[in-house]
């Protein structure tokens, strides 16, 4: 088995910058095939986890973006009704009537299948890395279906039989914690909690991130957003955030944030996303924070 | 598994297999949902590193072993008291004890959560603790029950104040009605799906499939529709000093909900908050008792309920929670904070969960009026309160909790 620092050093030559225990959950989930589950606050750049493995790793990613009423169709695969009634049309136009079986067999074959991402994942020739993104949004039902895909790796459709796995993708699951998931799944998959970057890393991630940003200002940044997750919000400023408010603030040509409080406060709306937390953030609490940080 | 290394990080006797079985049994033991299987998958995973230092096995079992934040933040200390004996004397330990010889060492802690278990008709207090350490059993032959009930015994039980059934029959019969209420509503709950004929989209598949006898032409038109979600419930059960006399039936009646519906969640609070869900799911009545009265120690002191509060809507809240959740808080309300607190906590809880219900075993007490200043400044951001001295008042919440 690889060595999870080799591991951990690639993702940050391919912009990724990652824990141990990050890298060793992924070292791990490429060497076993198993499924690995990260769970964490929004905004700590799971889904990102996947993107830098797919890139890492030189193959495809495929995303699932999961939502409440997802189901097992819009998923795996569906038919291309609209091509399948206008092959009806057109074959009773020119050839008159078909059998009905003739029929059946012509508009459920392979040329009017539509793959969807967990079809299409498992027909590849290169394992893929299949990220289903905030599996906590979909259901329990497709929760159990999920499970028995990634158990066996083939599907079943009814009108061309078992279609078995070409290669067994990587499988990245992310999920923000709005649902409990099942145990079942839990024990499928690897698991690991990313939690809000440290200073150091976050520094380290803003660099790669936006080389040309002053090492000083960013310093200051980083330690701000670090103080402001301290801070009883409703909803904590995650890594996109943070990049956001430098872009925002190397924009305006800030160079030290002490400099201007009025555009510091202001430009604080790309770290404050809801009214609550713009009114606590009060300017003496940025004045606050920003003793702690200098 | 790879040879334990030079630097002895890995303790060789008695073999790595039989030590990895005690690992994922002592993981289990700490509330870890793990099986043989796990055993097999980490002694794989060990041999597959290729030089296995302590810390590398640590971060790679922790990422196979773990299944939840609770057991990611927990496995640190958990894998160092295994294999390097840190910290060895754990609840665990004492959780043993507890199962196997339950009567006689019941910990005075289970007081505060099963009261009348075994003190037949005897005032609570004075010589409790010499009686539970003889025998439950013998007490409750002993006839000196003052509550004998006349006339229909379950229609009288049913108005009688849960502080008043002592009877060792009685508690019995209380728990039964307790349960079995809980699961009719439950049932009623779980089954508000509507089978509808007009869906909102067609379900294209089926109707071409259906159609083909006509030539392709799509003459009956199939819809599809979702059905309705049942309702979730999250119960946040005080089992202060104040409440022990009603806490046992609470729990019963919680556990009636939990047993066979997914859908519901429910803590304990005291000075703090323990989710209980997974210990009173268990199938053995005792065992998940057993396992309670360990999750309560340490409880002491005076009620915190808006720190409580507080500590759900913060850790627990956003997966407990959606907008389609009731939430039954059974408490009397007399808080040792400030009643500002409270109402703050309960009104971000509003924000999140469908409905509040409140549930107050002191409303049904005569000239009872919600005096407590927490509950004064509670009243404004419950949707429902009411009494629940009685397995009547528990059962009028039928309707509150269908009617959304």
């Amino acid at each position: 088995m690889r060595d999870y620092k080799e591991l951990q050093a690639k993702l940050a030559e391919a912009g990724y910058i990652a824990e141990e225990s990050l890298a060793m959950a992924l070292t791990l989930a490429t060497e076993i095939h198993r499924p690995l589950l990260l769970e964490g606050e929004a905004g700590v750049g799971k889904t990102d986890i996947a993107r830098a493995l797919a890139k890492l790793l030189g193959t495809r990613l495929i995303r699932l973006q999961c939502y409440e009423g997802l189901d097992a169709n819009a998923t795996l695969y569906e038919w291309n009704y609209q091509r399948q009634l206008l092959s009806i049309r057109a074959r009773e136009a020119t050839e008159g009537a078909d059998s009905a079986e003739t029929l059946e067999n012509h508009i459920f074959s392979e040329e009017y299948l539509l793959r969807r991402p967990l079809l299409e994942a498992i027909s590849q020739l290169e394992p893929p890395v299949l990220l289903i993104d905030e599996i906590d949004r979909a259901d329990e039902e497709f929760e159990a279906f999920l499970l028995e895909l990634l158990a066996d790796y083939q599907v079943t459709i009814p009108e061309l039989g078992t279609i078995e796995a070409v290669s067994i993708p990587h499988v990245v699951l992310t999920s923000n914690g709005t649902r409990a998931l099942s145990d079942a799944l839990r024990r499928r998959c690897l698991y690991s909690w990313v939690d809000y970057p440290d200073a150091e890393k976050e520094r380290a991630i803003l660099a790669a991130r936006m080389p040309e940003i002053d090492d000083e200002l960013a310093r200051r940044i980083v330690g701000f957003v670090q103080q402001l997750r301290r801070e009883e919000l409703e909803k904590v400023p995650g890594i996109a955030e943070t990049l956001d408010w430098a872009t925002a603030l190397v924009g305006l040509k800030v160079e030290k944030l002490e400099d201007n409080l009025d555009l510091l406060q202001a430009s604080l709306i790309c770290l404050l996303k809801t009214e609550a937390d713009q009114r606590a953030i009060a300017p003496e609490v940025t004045q606050r924070l920003m003793g702690k940080v200098a | 598994m790879a040879e334990p290394g030079e630097n002895g990080a890995l303790p060789e006797p008695p073999g790595p297999r039989e030590r990895m079985r005690g690992f994922i049994a002592h993981l289990r033991l700490n509330g870890f949902t793990l099986g043989p299987s796990e055993t097999a998958l980490s002694l794989d995973i060990v041999r597959r590193l290729d030089r296995p230092t302590p810390d590398g096995v640590q971060a790679a079992l922790k990422v196979a072993l773990c299944g939840n934040r609770e057991d990611w933040e927990r496995f640190d200390t958990l894998f160092r008291a295994y294999w390097f004996g840190e910290g060895v004397r754990r609840a665990n330990i004492l959780r043993g004890e507890n199962t196997s010889t339950p009567k006689r060492a019941r910990p005075a802690l289970w007081d505060k959560v099963l009261p009348p278990e075994d003190r037949a008709g005897r005032p609570i207090g004075g010589a409790a603790q010499a009686t539970n350490a003889s025998d439950g059993e013998e007490d409750a032959e002993a006839p000196s029950a003052p509550h004998r009930i006349a006339a229909d015994r379950r229609d009288s039980l049913f108005k009688t104040d849960l502080r008043e059934i002592s009877a060792k029959e009685d508690i019995a019969e209380a728990e039964r009605v307790a349960e079995s209420l809980a699961s009719a509503m439950r049932y009623r709950l779980s089954r508000r799906r509507k089978p509808s004929a007009r869906g909102r989209g067609l379900d294209l598949r089926r109707t071409i499939r259906r159609n083909i006898a006509h030539g392709g032409e799509p003459v009956d038109l199939l819809k599809r529709t979702r059905p309705d979600r049942p309702v979730r419930i999250v119960i946040l059960l005080d089992v202060s000093g104040s409440m022990k006399l009603y806490s046992r039936y609470f729990l019963l009646f919680v556990r009636g909900l939990l047993c066979r519906w997914m859908r519901a969640d429910a803590y304990l609070f005291h000075t703090r908050l323990v989710r209980v869900t997974d210990a009173l799911t268990d199938k053995d009545p005792f065992r998940a008792l057993a396992k309670l009265s360990l999750m309560i120690e340490g409880f002491g002191g005076g009620t915190r309920i808006a720190g409580a509060l507080e500590d759900f809507n913060t850790r627990y809240a956003k997966q407990a929670i959606d907008s389609r959740t009731v939430v039954v808080i059974l408490s009397d309300g007399y808080d040792t904070e400030a009643p500002e607190h409270l109402a703050r906590e309960l009104k971000r809880l509003k924000t999140r969960a469908r409905r509040i219900v409140w549930l107050n075993p002191l409303l049904g007490w005569k000239d009872y009026e919600p005096v407590a200043r927490g509950m004064a400044a509670a009243l404004p951001h419950i949707d429902h309160f009411s009494a629940a001295n009685s397995l009547q008042a528990l059962a009028a919440l039928e309707p509150e909790l269908a009617a959304l």
